[in-house]
C-alpha cells in the first residue's frame, strides 16, 4: 500500500475529485468490499449502502461535516450536517428517513453561544426534513487538537424503488433541479474575505420530500446530489459509473446573476463548486418533460432544468456545449482556488 | 461605478456591489461610468463611446462578405445594440 | 454596456467564417502566439478552438506568471513560510514545484501560507496581525501595478512584498527571436496593455517585422483580435493594431505606469523553463528595501537543497511549450506522472498553463478534431 499513496494526507485528497477518489479506492474501499455482503456495498461507492429487507431496500449512509466558517450566509453546520445525510438517503430513493445519529466533537473552548444555535439549526432542519435525531454522542478535545466543532450524521432510511448513480443509458436527459454553484461560492467568497454585497445564500436544504414527490413515476434512471466538487465532478461519476458519455448544454444550466458574477471574479467555475440543496436528475427522453412539470411544482424545483443528454460516445466524459463550441468539461482536482488575472 | 468614495469606489459588477480601489485608476471616475478592474483595483475607465468603437472594429472585419446573410443578420444586430 | 454582445456565437461563427476566407486567400497554414494566460483561460472555456480554422494554429506563448516563476523564486517563499512568516499569495501559486516542495507542501508541513485576491488583502492581514506578513507576488505588469500601489499606501511595518513580477514586453522579444520560431504575429494581453499602452509594442513591430494585435479576453475579443493578425498577415502589413479600444489607449495608463516604475525597477532574470529575460524580471527599488523581503529577512535557500530534486523534473519540458516550440503531447510525462493532482512542471498547475488545460480536454485542444 505505500508504494500506492503519498506518504502524507494533503488538502486536496479532501476536495471531492480525482485525489479524493484514489485515496478512498485504495485505502478503504478495496480490502472493505472483499467482506462478505449482500447488498449495495461499500465497493460501490454510491451515496449510501443499501440492504434488502423484505420487498424494501434499507439505505444508510453517513457523513462527516467540517466548514469554516461554521457559520455562513443562509446556514450553518448543523443544518448542513442534516440536510447532507438526509439528501444522501433521498439519492437512493430512501425519501422516508426512520432516523439519525448525531455524533458531536467540539474542541476546548468552543463557544456555548454557537453550540446553541447550531443545535436549534439542526432541529429546525430535522422538522424541515421529518427526520429525527435518535441518538448520539459527544466528545471533547484540547484546544488545538481540533478545528472548533466536527459533526458526524448517519441515516437510515427504506425505500420500494432504489435508485442507484450508475444506471445511466445512452439517450437518457439529465435534469439538474435549481441553479447551481450557490453553496460554495458563498462559503468560499466568505473564507477568502471577498468584500461583496450581493444576494447569495447557501442552498443548503432537505431535499427528500421534492424527490418523493417524484418517485412514484418510476421514470428516474439515476441520481446524485452535487455536493463536494459540483455538478462537473458528480457528472463524472454517474457518467463513468455508468459508461456513457453526457452532453451538458451550458447555456441551458441554471446560474443566478450573482453566482456567475463572483465566479468570474474568482476564476472558478460555478460547474465544480458544491451544492447542497440540488440533485441530478437521469431520466428516460420521453418522461423528461412530465418530470421537469412535476419539479416546478416544487418550492425546491421551480428552477429546475433539462441541461444535458446521455450519448454512447466517449464514456465516462462529460461534454461541455458552450454556444461557441464543444470541449471536455474538467473535473475538479482538489478545493478550487482563486486565480489570478 | 455606483459611488465614489475618496479613495475607493462602489462598483456593480454583473449584479453584484463590490468595492475598487482608485489608487492607479487612469483618469477620474465617477458615478456611471464603467471601469476595467484587476485584483480590486479599478486600471482603466472605460470610455461609453469605446463599447461602439469596438463593435465597429468587428464590423470592419465582416465587411467583405456582403452577401451573407448570416454576416447581414449579425450587422443588423450590432447596429441594433451599440 | 452590455456584455452580451461580447459573447454572441452567432457573430463568433461570423468572424470565423471571416478568418477562414481570409486564410483561404493566404493558402497556406498560419503560426500566431498569444502571450497571455487569461486568452488560453477564454479560449479553453468557451471551447473557441473548435472555431478556429484548420490552417490557423494559435500558440500559447510565455503568458502565464504563475508558470514562469522561476524555482529559485517558489524556493524563497517555501524557506520564508518554514520560517515563522505569514506568507500571502494567490491561490494558483499554492501548488506551484519548488526544488523539492511547493507552498502547499510548505502549508502541510506547519508554515502559515495564506491565499489572498488582492495585494490590498495581504495588507488588510498584516494589519489584523502582529505577525510578519509578506505578499509572494506573483504576475505581470498589471498585477505588479497593484502590488506597487499598496507599498506608496503606507502599509503596516510588518507587511513586505517578495516580488516575482514579470515584465511581459522583454520576453516577446526571446521568443520573436528564437531559430525555431515560426511565429506570424502576436495577440498581445489587453490588461498589460491597458497599463503599459498599445504603443509599446511600436518598435517590436519594427525590428522583428511582424504584426501586433492588443485583444481583450470576451470570446468575440478574441476571435475578432485573431481575424485581424490574419488579415494583417494577408496583407502583408505588419503594424500594431488595438482591437481593445474599449480598454487600452496608445499612451496607457499614465498614472499607474508612474507608480509601477517609482517602485519596481526591471532586472534580468530567469522566467522557469524559458531563458534569461533582460529586464523581464520586477523587483523593488533601493528605496523601497525596508518593503522588500529579500533585505529583511535572511532567507536561507541551501537549507533546501539538502534533498535530492524531485526524480521527474529534469524530463520536464514546459519551457519549450511555453516557448511554442513544442506542445503537451510531446512531452513524456504529460497526463502520465505529471497531472494536476501531482504536477512536475508549472505549467500543470495553474489554470492558464498549457499543460492543465490539455488536461481537462483529455489530451486534446479541439475535440471536433479528435471525435
Amino acid at each position: 500500500m505505500t508504494a500506492l499513496l503519498e506518504p502524507r494526507v494533503t488538502l486536496k485528497q479532501g476536495g471531492g475529485g480525482r485525489a479524493m477518489r484514489t485515496l478512498i479506492e485504495k485505502l478503504f474501499v478495496r480490502d472493505f468490499a472483499e467482506l462478505p455482503f449482500d447488498g449495495v456495498g461499500v465497493g460501490a461507492m454510491d451515496d449510501g449502502a443499501a440492504i434488502r429487507i423484505g420487498d424494501e431496500w434499507l439505505v444508510i449512509t453517513t457523513d462527516s461535516h467540517v466548514i469554516h466558517p461554521v457559520f455562513f450566509p443562509g446556514g450553518d453546520i448543523g443544518r448542513l450536517s442534516i440536510c447532507g445525510t438526509v439528501n444522501d438517503l433521498a439519492m437512493m430513493g430512501a425519501t422516508r428517513v426512520l432516523g439519525l445519529t448525531c455524533s458531536v466533537i467540539l474542541e476546548e473552548g468552543f463557544s456555548i453561544e454557537s453550540l446553541q444555535a447550531i443545535q436549534r439549526s439542526m432541529v429546525a432542519a430535522c422538522r424541515e426534513a421529518n427526520a429525527p435525531v435518535v441518538t448520539g454522542d459527544t466528545k471533547v478535545m484540547g484546544r488545538g487538537e481540533l478545528d472548533g466543532i466536527v459533526i458526524n450524521t448517519c441515516g437510515i432510511g427504506l425505500t420500494r424503488t432504489l435508485i442507484r448513480d450508475n444506471s445511466l443509458r445512452a439517450g437518457d436527459r439529465i435534469i439538474v433541479t435549481g441553479s447551481i454553484g450557490e453553496h460554495g461560492l458563498a462559503v468560499m467568497a466568505l473564507r477568502h474575505g471577498i468584500e461583496i454585497e450581493a444576494d447569495l445564500v447557501s442552498d443548503v436544504a432537505p431535499l427528500n420530500a421534492l424527490i418523493a414527490s417524484l418517485l412514484p413515476r418510476g421514470t428516474i434512471t439515476a441520481m446524485k446530489d452535487p455536493t463536494r466538487g459540483g455538478v462537473s465532478s458528480a457528472l463524472h461519476e454517474m457518467a463513468s459509473k455508468s459508461r456513457v458519455g453526457i452532453v451538458l448544454e451550458e447555456p441551458a444550466v441554471p446560474v443566478t446573476a450573482a453566482v456567475r458574477a463572483i465566479g468570474e471574479m474568482l476564476g472558478i467555475d460555478p460547474l465544480h463548486v458544491a451544492n447542497e440543496g440540488k440533485a441530478l436528475i437521469g431520466v428516460h427522453a420521453e418522461d423528461a418533460e412530465e418530470l421537469l412539470a412535476l419539479l416546478h411544482a416544487h418550492p425546491l424545483g421551480r428552477n429546475a432544468a433539462m441541461i444535458g443528454t446521455c450519448v454512447t460516445e466517449r464514456p465516462g466524459s462529460v461534454i461541455l456545449d458552450t454556444g461557441f463550441g464543444r470541449r471536455l468539461l474538467s473535473e475538479p482536482d482538489g478545493e478550487p482556488l482563486p486565480r489570478i488575472c | 461605478m455606483i459611488e465614489v468614495n475618496g479613495w475607493t469606489a462602489t462598483v456593480d459588477f454583473w449584479g453584484v456591489r463590490k468595492q475598487v480601489l482608485l489608487n492607479i485608476v487612469d483618469e477620474p471616475v465617477s458615478p456611471g461610468d464603467y471601469i476595467l478592474n484587476h485584483v480590486g483595483f479599478a486600471i482603466r475607465r472605460i470610455p461609453p463611446e469605446a463599447v461602439a468603437e469596438t463593435m465597429a472594429l468587428y464590423e470592419t472585419l465582416l465587411q467583405d462578405d456582403g452577401d451573407d446573410l448570416m454576416t447581414n443578420d449579425v450587422r443588423s444586430e450590432i447596429a441594433g445594440t451599440s | 454596456m452590455n456584455e452580451l454582445q461580447f459573447r454572441d456565437p452567432k457573430l463568433a461563427r461570423s468572424i470565423a467564417a471571416s478568418m477562414e476566407r481570409m486564410l483561404d486567400e493566404i493558402g497556406r497554414p498560419v503560426a500566431v502566439m498569444h502571450v497571455c494566460g487569461s486568452h488560453e483561460q477564454a479560449i479553453a472555456r468557451f471551447g473557441l478552438r473548435s472555431l478556429f480554422p484548420k490552417a490557423l494554429d494559435v500558440i500559447m506563448g510565455p503568458g502565464c506568471p504563475v508558470c514562469v516563476t522561476d524555482v529559485p523564486e517558489v524556493d524563497e517563499g517555501v524557506v520564508l513560510a518554514g520560517q515563522g512568516v505569514t506568507i500571502a499569495t494567490f491561490g494558483d501559486m499554492l501548488r506551484v514545484p519548488g526544488t523539492v516542495k511547493s507552498l502547499a507542501d510548505a502549508k502541510a508541513s506547519g508554515g502559515h501560507v495564506e491565499i489572498v485576491y488582492s495585494p490590498r488583502q495581504a495588507v488588510e492581514l498584516a494589519r489584523s496581525t502582529k505577525e510578519e506578513v509578506v505578499l509572494f507576488a506573483t504576475g505581470f505588469e498589471t498585477t505588479a501595478v497593484a502590488t506597487a500601489a499598496v507599498i506608496l499606501d503606507d502599509p503596516p511595518p510588518n507587511f513586505s512584498v517578495l516580488s516575482a513580477h514579470k515584465y511581459i514586453p522583454p520576453v516577446m522579444e526571446i521568443v520573436a527571436e528564437m531559430p525555431e520560431s515560426r511565429i506570424e504575429g502576436f495577440l498581445a494581453a489587453g490588461h498589460a496593455a491597458a497599463i503599459t499602452g498599445w504603443g509599446v509594442f511600436e518598435a517590436f513591430v519594427e525590428r522583428h517585422n511582424v504584426p501586433v494585435v492588443v485583444a481583450g479576453f470576451e470570446p468575440n475579443d478574441i476571435l475578432a483580435g485573431l481575424a485581424e493578425l490574419v488579415e494583417l498577415v494577408r496583407r502583408k502589413t505588419p503594424r500594431v493594431v488595438n482591437m481593445f479600444p474599449r480598454c487600452v489607449s496608445r499612451e496607457g495608463n499614465i498614472p499607474a505606469q508612474t507608480q509601477l516604475w517609482r517602485v519596481f525597477r526591471p532586472t534580468g532574470g530567469r522566467w522557469r523553463g524559458i531563458a534569461h529575460v533582460p529586464n523581464g524580471n520586477l523587483r523593488l527599488r533601493d528605496e523601497f528595501a525596508h518593503i522588500d523581503a529579500r533585505k529583511r529577512f535572511t532567507i536561507d535557500l541551501p537549507s533546501l537543497w539538502d534533498y535530492a530534486p524531485p526524480q521527474f523534473a529534469g524530463q520536464c519540458i514546459c519551457g519549450e511549450i511555453m516557448s511554442g516550440i513544442r506542445n503537451p503531447r510531446d512531452c513524456k510525462l504529460f497526463n502520465r506522472e505529471c497531472v494536476p493532482e501531482n504536477p512536475i512542471g508549472a505549467c500543470m498547475v495553474s489554470n492558464e498553463g498549457t499543460c492543465k488545460i490539455w488536461h481537462l480536454y483529455g489530451g486534446v485542444p479541439d475535440l471536433e478534431a479528435s471525435a
